[in-house]
């Protein structure tokens, strides 16, 4: 009987094994934050200083102010007036709701957030329509990145980083990064083989292929990606704020333990007004500057 | 005399991931389908020897897959070949660094494209300047050529709109117009007018032509299509599976199909419309240049036939028949002088015209025609029997042409 158990029980790993892995991974990592978490850490500062800059630049400026330039900014993009006036409004309405000051916060992470996904998002994916070798190393990374429970990845983060603003900006960019690394890639690498190599025939050199042609004409496709990464983001900041990073997460983690369902709705209310403002914007942006693909009159 | 610009020598293409591994088998002479079966490598281009002279139109031809675009994209080496060597004038185009087959693309050969390779993104100004504006030229430069360019192919006025705002015959004349901008001396065009309505794919035809009577360019043309290449090529190449089964001017591949391949495909060609009378004409062989109508019976005798054609210092006049001399004979000496009461008017053909334009009098016609040219020089003759010869079946009939 005994010698078949191991048809009804996996023949698993001994435990005292096991337990010695984990414990070894765990020290070595443990070692690994003491020795080198502060001179990571200090490779943030820069950012932390941009951070904290822009949070107190939107808390300290007057409200109308804050709201008039982000209603300018929001026209500038979309040339929409009811964009525009859609804006102050819900923004007067978080206001009085006495949500201000968190959205505020949440305004500031969420944009920096959004910046740095691009700002490093676009060139991966720049490098990944170049070599089919960097996207297959690369995509297996995204699937990871995207199917990890955020909670995994906020351990080591942690670990290494402590608890702030920091740590829940790098957890952010890391879910919500995905998207525009791989519509970045799939918008280059859809760019009409013919235009390409009409550049090329014309004896364009590969910065001028990159930024004359490919760009431009990915650039509906990156946009797409730009969109899903805000909100992605914005979906991200009521864990963010697990991890101590303020703003409009805070009050709805409050409520899931105190079982205050208003003060949850009304944040998780902000939190939507942000992400369809934000999504709206940024559509508005990227059909106007594509109007010339379908042709002038039907746009 | 053909000045030749472009020579390609031992040229072979295969695809896939390692082709270096398949070209003993290419060259052991297996076919394309046995290597791709084996090796699931696609054999693009076997042993193509080609020369390309200054200022010719060269026609590239053949069906669907047969190579004709993988061709094309060597002589700009949008496509490296596996093996084998391609030479614009002295240069060795496979050993130009990055850096200089840059200027060479830039300044040497320009390209026209099937689907156009228009950018929807830039305005069909900016798009006939890209050439230029890639070179680093300034923007009032190439504006103002580009501008010149539209205006060349009929689309002034036209300057500011996207490509998707144009007509496929409007778009391709953009094409056009970008790859004259740069003043290249080689066009390359891969099936430029495939994808035209027949109607604007022949006005596109014409304007070719005739820009080629002023630019002088070395045209590259490929097409699947037999009257257009006929039409425009100067010389003409047929592939075949990545090969080259036959090489010549249009009157050579239509007379002279090399085998079964190009026979099916001059088959269906209008031949009236693609050969000139000189083409299928027969040598003169009834000249009559007597002074006196004695003279001319002799000669007649000689030439063992009832009629021929009379030729003076001041070229072709006229047909003279047997039964006219011999009755002239009759009430008058042997050495009576030929005139204008001896022959008969019989209206000749130009050795330039085209068969077509011909039929309706050779077939009148109770004699065979004479081929004159301008000066009133005959060149040759033209019988009925001639024309349903080359116009008639597809069996071979090319041994009787001189
Ligand atoms: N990049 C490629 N990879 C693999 N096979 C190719 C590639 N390009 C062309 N081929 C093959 O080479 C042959 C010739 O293609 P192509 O030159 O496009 O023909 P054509 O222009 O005459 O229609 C075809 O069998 C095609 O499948
Ligand atoms: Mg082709």
């Amino acid at each position: 009987m005994a010698e078949s158990s191991w048809l009804t029980k996996f023949p698993q790993m001994d435990r005292v094994d096991l337990l010695e892995i984990r414990k070894g991974l765990d020290s070595a990592y443990r070692e690994f934050s003491r020795e080198y978490g502060e001179v990571i850490e200090s490779l943030f500062d820069p950012l932390l200083t941009f951070l904290v800059w822009f949070e107190k630049l939107l808390l300290t400026t007057p409200w109308f102010i804050v709201i008039v330039a982000v209603a300018g900014l929001v026209y500038l993009v979309s040339r929409s007036w009811k964009l525009s006036l859609g804006v102050v409004v819900s923004f007067l309405a978080i206001g009085y709701f006495g949500m201000w000051d968190n959205t505020m916060r949440t305004l500031s992470i969420i944009t920096v957030c959004t910046l740095m996904a691009i700002g490093l998002g676009i060139p991966i994916g720049i490098v990944m329509a170049r070599s089919d070798k960097a996207r297959s190393v690369i995509t297996p990374m995204l699937d990871i990145m995207q199917t990890m429970p955020a909670f995994v990845y906020l351990i080591p983060v942690v670990m290494l980083l402590g608890i702030g603003k920091i740590p829940g900006v790098i957890a952010v960019i890391i879910y919500a990064i995905p998207p525009v690394i791989r519509l970045t890639n799939l918008g280059i690498r859809l760019v009409d083989s013919e235009v390409m190599e009409a550049a090329t025939a014309y004896g364009a050199n590969p910065t001028q292929r990159l930024f004359g042609v490919q760009l431009p004409l990915a650039m509906p496709t990156i946009m797409a990606g730009i969109n899903q990464t805000i909100m992605m983001a914005l979906s991200m900041v009521v864990i963010a704020s697990m991890i101590g990073v303020k703003g409009l997460g805070q009050p709805v983690l409050k409520s899931i333990t105190n079982q205050y369902f208003t003060l949850g709705l009304f944040n998780g209310l902000a939190i939507v007004a942000l992400a369809i403002i934000f999504d709206r914007v940024s559509q508005a942006y990227a059909k106007r500057t594509q109007r010339h693909m379908q042709g002038i009159e039907n746009a | 005399m053909p000045e030749p610009l472009i020579t390609i020598e031992g040229l072979y293409k295969v695809f896939g991931s390692k082709p270096d591994s398949v070209m003993p088998m290419v060259h052991e002479g297996r076919s394309k389908d046995d290597i791709l079966a084996e090796t699931g490598h696609t054999l693009g281009l076997k042993d193509i020897n080609l020369t390309i002279n200054k200022g010719e139109i060269f026609v590239i031809m053949g069906l669907s897959g047969s190579g004709k675009s993988t061709l094309i994209r060597h002589f700009n080496r949008l496509i490296d070949p596996t093996e084998g060597v391609i030479k614009v004038e002295d240069t060795d185009v496979m050993k130009l660094p990055p850096k200089e087959l840059e200027h060479f693309r830039r300044h040497k050969m320009s390209m026209v494209f099937q689907r156009f390779g228009l950018m929807p993104h830039r305005t069909v100004l900016e798009n006939v300047g890209y050439g230029l504006s890639i070179q680093g030229q300034s923007k009032a430069v190439w504006s103002a050529k580009a501008k010149e360019w539209l205006e060349t192919v009929g689309l002034a006025g036209y300057e500011a709109q996207y490509p998707a705002q144009l007509s496929g015959g409007q778009q391709q004349r953009v094409g056009l117009a970008r790859a004259l901008c740069t003043d290249a001396e080689i066009l390359l065009m891969d099936e430029a007018f495939s994808a035209l309505d027949p109607l604007i794919r022949s006005e596109m035809q014409d304007q070719l032509i005739e820009l080629q009577d002023t630019l002088h360019k070395t045209i590259i043309f490929i097409t699947h299509d037999l009257d257009e290449a006929l039409r425009i090529g100067d010389r003409i190449a047929i592939l075949k599976d990545g090969e080259m089964v036959q090489q010549g001017t249009p009157d050579e591949i239509l007379l002279n199909p090399a085998n079964d391949y190009v026979e099916a495909f001059v088959k269906d060609v209008n031949r009236a419309r693609a050969l000139t009378v000189e083409t299928v004409m027969k040598p003169p062989s009834r000249r009559i240049t007597a002074d006196t109508i004695g003279e001319a019976l002799i000669q007649m005798k000689a030439i063992k036939g009832d009629y021929g054609y009379y030729v003076n210092d001041d070229g072709y006049q006229g047909v003279v028949t047997q039964d006219t001399l011999e009755a002239c004979c009759d009430d008058a000496s042997t050495s009576q002088e030929m005139d204008d009461t001896v022959w008969e008017d019989l209206p000749s053909i130009s050795p330039d015209a085209m068969l077509e334009s011909v039929i309706p009098e050779t077939l009148d016609a109770d004699y065979s025609l004479p081929v004159v040219d301008e000066e009133g020089n005959l060149k040759g003759e033209l019988s009925k029997s001639n024309l349903a010869e080359v116009l008639g079946g597809a069996d071979k009939k090319t041994e009787e042409r001189i």
